[in-house]
């Protein structure tokens, strides 16, 4: 399991490495080209090196606005595919520009793992690209949401009293709101097309700050358990300061609390900003996201004829069933520790 | 007071919260529905001061909520920007489409996922709840838009179900009885992807709250007198497990609803939830206010639902509202 996720992220934060193309790059000959087939026999027998043929658009299907089973493999030239090749420059962490790739074939052919959309990107590329950013949104709002709700919830559970209240009564005002509402009304309230930087930020900020509620109160009551025990008050009695009793005694018990909670709130936050996108309220176009991918499908026409095109939903599964059997681990091991 | 009471006062509590709330984000804003209009060289910058004033945007932030406050009570939620009418009815005229979708999603949930729960919970560790368990686990992680995509790529694709709106184009010319089953059978998929994934989650929790009462010692003793499993499932654990499991469908409708907007925009019910979203791309203030406040209403009065069903359930909290007398 762990494999898996380390995997995953590093396949995503290397996502220039293993996309053989720029996400943003269309290929106006090439509008919802099925995924490239990648072969090993060809009438002289097997190879060893793989390799690729043209995709060639032949006459059309049976409809003149369709694409479906337009294409058609040139069988005429083979292309193999290479690995570790030099290709459209990206940053590696947006910092270091290179042009190495993990595969590629030689133009004019092209190697589409997942096929293109409707403009002819590589969607395989995409899918990475936009992984990065819906991942890292859900990752960043995570943050967000459980420093402010540990913040918060230190505030209430260690001070009580009417602080203590009023912040709880806060809490379950956020909690009874059905969040899809609450978020798209805050959303409606800020500026509708942004930098992607600044989306980003915005986006991650609002999912963040509307799910603080749930964080804060589980760790309140943490805090307020672990206040009065006997150890804490020995502490307090030595002299030791409010900050040192929550640093060095309060807040490890709420480790573990986080962490689970952590999580559970990833896979719930990548959703989001994926249905932000999707409605057309997040990352906006030409940047990929998985929600502005997906996006397309709300014509019923692609979504039933170009079946490649729900990758980005079936990364979205994949990632969500990971991280929360990630939460089930560090559920259990938090039962096994408090019996 | 009494339990009731209390519950009521919470829940006026709640809605002004969130009007409050509501305002509080416009203020903090830093776009309006005016910019578009103010690149336009064509409306001179007194039009859009004028039809600011018009609409009391030039107001302070209290001076507005004090005036949107006083006409909410009269069931006047403000004035939408974009369509030119006022809010209520509009989202009336919508919210009721939702109702109908989430009152049908609910009830077919619960009739669902509590016999459900019990089966699972009486057979523990048989095949029955171990598919229940894998299966819920499964359907809690899909994130309810690709399910919502998932089960309408199959129902467009084999053409199961109708697709799209609530009613046919031939809606009108229809008989009384064909209009029922047109709207029926357009509602059943977007009922049917909400009953899945909440189904999921509550199928969970009444199996883990009948599986905490039959561990209780009087359950022992009851099955020691050789009472038959139906009668001790049905007549001894479910009501005292009935508790938690109506205090979750009160957190639940958050959920519901949240996933009811969801739907509504994939498969095109003209609910809330697309309204919604046409009001937030275009600013429209109010419309979005309004839509928040419907959906709030429909929390706190679904909240209040629970809690006259606990009371009716439940002898304990009669007892202890008895007591505060």
């Amino acid at each position: 399991m762990v494999g898996l996720l380390a995997g995953l992220h590093l396949v995503l934060l290397f996502a220039g490495f293993f996309a053989p193309y720029d996400p943003t790059t269309q290929n106006r000959e090439l509008p919802y080209a099925p995924p490239t087939r990648v072969h090993f026999k060809d009438r002289l027998g097997f190879h060893l090196r793989p390799f690729v043929y043209v995709w060639t658009s032949g006459p059309g299907g049976d409809r003149p606005d369709s694409y479906q089973g337009s294409y058609q493999e040139d069988r005429s030239n083979e292309y193999p595919v290479h690995f570790f090749v030099s290709g459209p420059s990206y940053r590696v962490l947006g910092i270091y520009e290179t042009g190495m790739h993990l595969f590629g074939v030689a133009e004019p052919a092209k190697v589409l793992l997942f096929g293109t959309d409707g403009y002819g990107r590589d969607e395989w590329s995409r899918l990475l690209f936009g992984g990065q950013i819906s991942v890292a949104a859900g990752i960043t709002a995570t943050f967000v949401a459980l420093l402010a709700g540990s913040v918060l919830g230190i505030i209430a559970g260690y001070y009580g009293r009417w602080i203590d209240e009023s912040l709880m009564g806060v809490t379950e005002l956020f909690l009874s709101l059905p969040w899809l509402y609450f978020l798209l009304g805050v959303r409606a309230f800020l500026p509708l097309h942004l930098s992607t930087i600044r989306t980003f930020f915005l986006l991650t900020g609002v999912i963040g700050l509307i799910g603080w509620a749930r964080p804060a109160r589980l760790v309140r009551g943490v805090v307020l358990s672990s206040r009065n025990r006997n150890y804490v008050l020995a502490a307090r009695g030595f002299g030791g300061s409010d900050f040192y009793l929550l640093r060095r005694h309060i807040l490890p018990e709420a480790f573990g609390l986080l962490l689970t909670q952590a999580a559970l709130l990833v896979p719930r936050y990548i959703a989001a900003e994926v249905t932000l996108s999707f409605f057309g309220l997040g990352v906006n176009e030409p940047v990929p996201s998985w929600g502005n991918m997906l996006s397309a499908l709300q014509q019923y026409s692609v979504l039933i004829s170009y079946g490649w095109l729900l990758a980005p939903a079936c990364a979205l599964v994949v990632t969500s069933v990971i991280y929360s059997s990630l939460a089930d681990v560090f559920h259990s091991r938090l039962k096994s520790y408090s019996t | 007071m009494n339990y009731l009471g209390r519950r009521l006062v919470r829940a006026i509590l709640l809605l002004i919260g969130v009007s409050a709330l509501c305002f509080l984000f416009t203020e903090m804003a830093p776009g309006s529905f005016f910019d578009e209009m103010r690149l336009n060289p064509q409306i001179s910058p007194e039009t859009i001061a004028a039809l600011r004033s018009h609409y009391g945007l030039d107001q302070p932030l209290l001076v507005r909520y004090g005036r949107w406050m006083k006409s909410a009570l009269h069931a006047d939620l403000g004035y939408s920007i974009a369509y030119n009418t006022p809010v209520a009815p509009l989202l009336w005229s919508r919210a009721k489409n939702t109702l109908l979708l989430t009152t049908t999603a609910l009830l077919l949930t619960w009739m669902i996922s509590v016999p459900l729960g019990v089966w699972a919970a009486n057979q523990r560790g048989g095949l029955l709840d171990k598919a229940v368990n894998l299966a819920s686990s499964f359907l809690v992680s899909v994130p309810e838009l690709v399910l919502a995509g998932a089960l309408l790529a199959i129902a467009v694709r084999w053409r199961i179900l109708r697709v799209g709106g609530m009613m046919s184009a031939d809606y009108e010319g229809l008989s009384a009885w064909a209009k029922l089953q047109d709207v029926l059978l357009h509602l059943a998929l977007p009922a049917f992807i909400l009953v899945l994934s909440e189904t999921a989650v509550i199928v969970r929790h009444v199996r883990a709250s009948v599986l905490e009462v039959l561990g209780a010692p009087y359950v022992q003793a009851a099955r020691g007198f050789g009472i038959s499993r139906a009668r001790l499932l049905f007549r001894h654990v479910l009501p005292v497990a009935a508790n938690p499991a109506i205090s979750l469908l009160g957190f639940s409708l958050a959920g519901l609803l949240s996933g009811s907007l969801l739907v509504e925009v994939v498969c095109g019910w003209p609910g809330l939830g697309p309204l919604i979203l046409e009001a937030t791309l275009s600013r429209d203030l109010y419309l979005v206010i309004g839509g928040i406040m419907f959906s709030a209403l429909f929390m706190v009065g679904g909240n209040l639902v629970a809690d006259i069903m606990l009371l009716a359930f439940d002898p304990r909290i009669r007892r202890e509202s008895a007591d505060a007398h």
